[in-house]
């Protein structure tokens, strides 16, 4: 038995792909902002900012990179972000003084068109398409594909 | 900033990117318009840019954070060129959708730096 990992970077994938990589940049370009500017007015705030940057920046690499290994890598980045859009978007609504300032994540990602919220979820079904199979090596006769 | 001219990139950048997104989901490849008008949103980027450099010269001063700003800018600026090298390096329908895409955050990006430059009170 050999396992194979059907490319994630096919179709439509590279259109979410595409929206990942601008989720990036942007999350990059903000973050270099904030850190700058005024980093100490919300130093939790901008923290996690950079670091959803840089989430969604291997997010990218691993939905482009082939292989098992990324695969793994995809599922959990993409994870934590849909984990993170939750977590932050309910602590900045109720607990507005820990999240002063805005992040990707805040108020499920209202800034960025709630792209953060909906995207991990497209990104989890395409990775759920195309997860690993197991093929025979050799055909068996009389079984059928699953 | 010139206002007149920032209205003219979204009514560019808008309509282009619909455009691109409707042809790709149609099946089309890219192709000279969906290039084009992608290169006509970066040529609108690249004058705002200049403008951008010369206005507060000339006594035209952005009343939010320029730093903020010019990250929006910049940002703006390499996202349509990634996407015609995308659209010349992968010659599938999803390409065009990808140009479509670019144009819309290149959009965005325009009326965030609009609200920057011109509303915010800082």
């Amino acid at each position: 038995m050999t396992t194979t990992t059907p490319s994630r970077s096919a179709g439509i994938g590279r259109v979410l792909i595409a929206v990942y990589g601008l989720l990036a940049l942007a999350a990059t370009g903000r973050s270099v902002f904030q850190i700058l500017e005024d980093y100490d007015e919300a130093p939790v705030a901008y923290a996690l900012s950079a670091l959803a940057a840089v989430v969604y920046i291997v997010a990218t690499v691993a939905l482009v990179a082939p292989g098992r290994v990324w695969y793994r890598v995809a599922w959990i980045t993409i994870s934590f972000e849909l984990l993170g859009v939750l977590v932050v978007g309910l602590l900045s609504i109720f607990d507005p003084v820990l999240f002063p300032a805005k992040t990707v994540w805040s108020v499920f990602g209202r800034g960025y068109a709630f792209v953060p919220l909906v995207l991990p979820v497209l990104g989890m079904l395409w990775l759920y398409r195309k997860r690993p199979r197991e093929i025979p090596a050799t055909p068996v006769a009389g079984t059928t594909a699953a | 900033m010139i206002e007149w001219l920032t209205w003219a990139q979204l009514v560019v950048a808008i309509p282009a990117g619909l455009l691109c997104i409707a042809l790709g989901l149609f099946g089309r490849r890219p192709a000279d318009l969906t290039m084009g008008v992608t290169a006509l949103v970066e040529l609108l980027l690249i004058v705002q840019l200049v403008v951008a450099a010369v206005a507060p010269v000339v006594g035209n001063e952005a009343s939010g954070s320029e730093l903020e700003f010019w990250v929006y800018l910049i940002t703006a600026v390499i996202i349509p060129p990634l996407a015609i090298v995308w659209g010349l390096v992968d010659r599938t329908r999803w390409s065009t959708v990808v140009l479509g895409v670019a144009n819309l955050a290149v959009a965005v990006m325009v009326y965030r730096m609009y609200q920057i430059w011109f509303v915010q009170v800082a």
